[in-house]
């Protein structure tokens, strides 16, 4: 029956060609934009580490004095760590592992007579780093806990570096020179290579830095790069006293001082009892702080985000491309309700055959699937020509300038999905005429014609 | 033209009629949006910056050497840059220009009372202050951007500073004068930025845009300090004719690593004016573009709708319009009942169109902060979707007319 169905569809479609061609366009149209745009939310909204996600947590604590007005501009100091609150949660070693970290933009001067110095961005942190995010290494491995209490001067540098640096060599053993904001170069010993590894998006790093961009390319302790005054991406805030040059914290470096904020914090935890245990102590943690007079807000206030949750709460999905997307499912609407309304037509037009039909013995029910799969096979032939219209439009967005735009393309999930909400798109559309057709009397069309 | 006729046959096609009608009214509700969105974006993007746009370019550098005095090495820079054939003149300025993206902007009050009370709340709110962008630059700053200086007068080498120095005066923009001083006479007032260094306005400028668009209203809050800068990333501003300016950027990279070259020169940074704002802006263009496409195709898509529902009425009528045309109804007449009837649908959609672009613009208020719709596009909107109903009925509405009336005696 299916068979001769299909074959039914494809004669009523012949018989219209120009009608059929602007059905499957419109869905097509409608298909291919939605899907473009669906794509790009897509990647800018998926796992950045698939497996590992699930046992990462952000942990937020808000040291701002209750004064304390949120700028205009939607920053939030508070999504970032103080040097000192960051230090206590490292040294309470409280979660399975836990790191502090913070990117910066370094110039690097190349041993290399024929090279010349150049900038790259990595991230300075500290030692749980590479195993709490399974950070794969091509070569040796990351610096240990002792290194970072000691101020060690080593790094981990990623292979594209290290090759672009020492090119055959081994690196492991060799200086590189990182420069200071005042260019004096401070050599470190290399421990550690990388693997390509590039979370998409850097969900680690502050939320201002262009987190869909180059991935890392050095790895350097957090306590050398406080010491070194090394620069720091991302957004650095202040909420201190600035007039009072006499406070004892303004006596600290900027970095250390306790009311600055400019790290990222991660911890990871395995079962959710953990879960539960950490976030009470980072409730302890801001009770004690409150009565040392440090803070201000309610301990309470203290929360424990996962990844997934803590990437939602950054909102790295642009307005533009939120606007986008809608507006291609307004379009993809339009387009439905248009072919609604051209298939109500064409089938309520056969009424004589489906009379005929229905008089020679077959079901509503009949009608119905052998409609339903004519909307189908337009279904189908709009998704395939909206494919190639999103492929089209995700070619056009990947020429765009913003930094997840290389990163637009569909995965073989994506693609079916496209051919899948194309058919269904279809027969839906197909549903109301269908029901409507099906529902025509057998003996009064045979009767007027 | 009698309409009770259309309209009965109308009633007997009423899901289909109604579908269409929706059809009409989403698309008048999207495109009129869009447009309002459209028209938004080009006015954000034809912003003038009040600078000699054609005739700017920048370069930056980065000094590497260590133990170098960069103010001594940046005027030695500047005066080989002077030397380059074709350049009127050039400045050295820490990072901002208008629309590249640098900003340093500073809570700024007309006195200290206020200053006082912004710092006790932590917050602008509720004082006279704003928060301007600050820029900076060597003595000549004025004339190499080609500002236009309305009051007062350009800095005198004596007030010029190094570095983050406190400066004793100020040029500010028009639109920051206003600000600080509603009443007008801004001009010889001072203004303040740190506790106990007050700063003399001794001129302001017409229009000066920031680096970074914030509010449309606080987009000329600018003020020009004279600071000379003292880091090693420094931007060189170069004035030259239209024409000259690939070629004196050219000039300028080789000029710098004549006189040093341990400093490092991205070739990001090495761009004229028009490059800087173009940059600024691409995003909008993009999106002007996608927005417009997408009407486009909106509205391509309802006029098949349109035009492959009237072809199929025809055909379904053409027993009827020979019918009619027998017994005595005029080519025009048949034409004309076509054009009435989609006239009448598009009206429908356009009621309920009017009603849903309102609503729409409410929402898109409220999640994206786009400014109420002017009343002025939904008529030019009825307008647009009048004309593309009557266009695409036309081909279907002319072949109706020329169904001969010998079809009314045949049988189907």
């Amino acid at each position: 029956m299916f068979g001769y169905y299909i074959d039914l569809a494809l004669r009523s479609l012949k018989r219209t060609p120009v009608l059929t061609g602007l059905m499957v366009l419109a869905i097509g149209l409608g298909i291919g934009a939605s899907m473009t745009m669906l794509t790009v939310l897509h990647v800018m909204t998926q796992d950045p580490l698939p497996g590992r996600s699930a046992h990462l947590y952000y942990p937020h604590i808000n040291p701002l004095p209750l004064t304390y007005k949120q700028p205009e501009s939607g920053e939030t100091p508070d999504d970032n760590f103080t040097w000192p609150d960051a230090m206590a949660l490292l040294h309470a070693h409280r979660a399975v592992r836990q790191a502090a970290m913070a990117g910066g933009h370094l110039m690097v001067s190349p041993q290399r007579t024929d090279l010349q110095p150049f900038y790259v961005s990595g991230h300075y942190t500290t030692a749980d780093f590479f195993a709490m995010f399974g950070v794969p290494f091509e070569q040796d491995s990351g610096w240990t806990a002792a290194d970072d209490q000691a101020g060690a001067r080593v790094a981990v540098l990623s292979e594209a570096l290290a090759r672009k640096l020492f090119g055959s060599e081994n690196p492991i053993g060799q200086t590189v020179q990182f420069a200071d904001p005042k260019n004096v170069l401070h050599g470190f010993r290399v421990v550690g290579v990388t693997r390509d590894w590039a979370p998409k998006p850097q969900f680690y790093a502050d939320k201002t830095s262009s987190i869909f961009n180059e991935p890392d390319q050095f790895f350097l302790p957090l306590s050398v790069a406080a010491g070194l005054d090394l620069q720091v991406d991302g957004n650095q805030f202040g909420w201190g006293d600035a007039s009072d040059p006499n406070s004892p914290q303004a006596k600290l470096p900027w970095k250390q001082q306790p009311t600055n904020s400019w790290l990222q914090f991660w911890v990871q935890l395995d079962t959710p009892a953990q879960a539960r245990a950490y976030r009470q102590f980072l409730v302890d943690y801001s009770a004690d702080q409150k009565e040392l007079g440090r803070f201000q807000r309610p301990p309470t206030d203290a929360k424990l985000y996962t990844l997934m949750d803590w990437l939602a709460r950054e909102n790295l999905v642009p307005d533009d491309v939120r606007l986008q997307m809608w507006l291609a499912l307004g379009f993809l609407f339009v387009c439905m309700l248009n072919i609604v309304a051209l298939l109500l037509a064409k089938f309520l037009r056969r009424s004589g055959e489906i009379s005929v039909r229905r008089a020679m013995g077959a079901r509503k029910r009949d009608i119905f699937v052998q409609l339903g799969i004519e909307s189908a096979l337009i279904g189908v032939a709009g998704g395939l020509l909206g494919l190639a219209i999103a492929q089209l439009g995700l070619w056009t967005v990947r020429q765009r300038p913003d930094a997840y735009a290389h990163l637009a393309a569909m995965n073989p999930s994506m693609l079916a999905a496209t051919v899948a909400l194309a058919i269904v798109a279809s027969v839906l559309a197909g549903l109301l005429p269908a029901w409507r057709a099906c529902r025509i009397p057998p003996a009064l069309q045979l009767k007027t014609q | 033209m009698e309409i009770r006729p259309i309209l009965s046959t109308l009633r007997r096609h009423k899901l289909t009629a109604t579908l269409l009608t929706l059809q009409i009214a989403f698309t008048c509700a999207i495109v009129c949006n869009v447009a309002f969105m459209i028209a938004n974006r080009v006015r954000a993007v034809s912003l003038p910056s009040g600078i000699a746009e054609d005739q700017v370019s920048a370069i930056s550098s980065i000094g590497i050497q260590k133990g170098v005095n960069p103010v001594a090495q940046h005027a030695e820079d500047l005066a080989a840059l002077r030397e380059i054939a074709g350049v009127t003149s050039v400045v050295a300025v820490s990072r901002s220009l208008p629309l590249n993206q640098n900003d340093s902007s500073m809570g700024t009050c007309p006195n200290e009372t206020s200053l006082d009370l912004a710092y006790k709340n932590q917050s602008l709110q509720g004082t006279n202050c704003v928060q301007p962008s600050v820029y900076d630059g060597t003595p000549g700053l004025i004339k190499t951007l080609g500002l236009q200086l309305v009051e007062g007068r350009d800095f005198t080498p004596d007030e010029f500073v190094q570095g983050q120095k406190d400066p004793p005066a100020v040029i500010i923009t028009g639109a920051l004068a206003k600000a600080l001083y509603p009443g007008g006479n801004a001009l010889g007032k001072t203004l303040y930025t740190d506790p106990g260094h007050p700063v003399r306005i001794v001129g302001i400028i017409d229009k000066l845009l920031r680096p970074y668009l914030r509010k449309p209203e606080q987009n000329y809050y600018s003020m020009i300090f004279p600071q000379i800068t003292d880091q090693q990333w420094v931007t060189y501003v170069l004035r030259s004719a239209p024409q000259d300016r690939e070629r004196v950027l050219k000039a300028a990279k080789a000029a710098l690593l004549r006189v040093n070259s341990s400093r490092i020169i991205d070739p990001k940074y090495i761009l004229t004016y028009s490059q800087i704002r173009t940059q600024y802006f691409r995003r909008d263009t993009t999106m002007i573009g996608l927005l417009i496409v997408s009407a486009l195709g909106l509205l391509f898509v309802t006029a098949l709708g349109i035009a492959g529902l009237a072809n199929f009425w025809v055909g379904q009528r053409t027993r009827s319009i020979g019918i009619r045309r027998a017994i005595g109804a005029t080519r025009a007449d048949i034409l004309r009942y076509f054009q009435t009837e989609n006239f009448l649908i598009v009206t429908g959609g356009v009621v309920l169109g009017v009603l849903l672009a309102i609503g729409l613009n409410l929402l898109l208020m409220k999640y994206y902060e786009l400014p109420r719709l002017p009343l002025w596009y939904l008529s030019v909107g009825a307008v647009v979707l009048w004309l593309l109903g009557q266009l695409s009925v036309l081909a279907p509405a002319l072949r109706a007319s020329n169904v001969p009336p010998v079809v009314a005696t045949r049988s189907v």
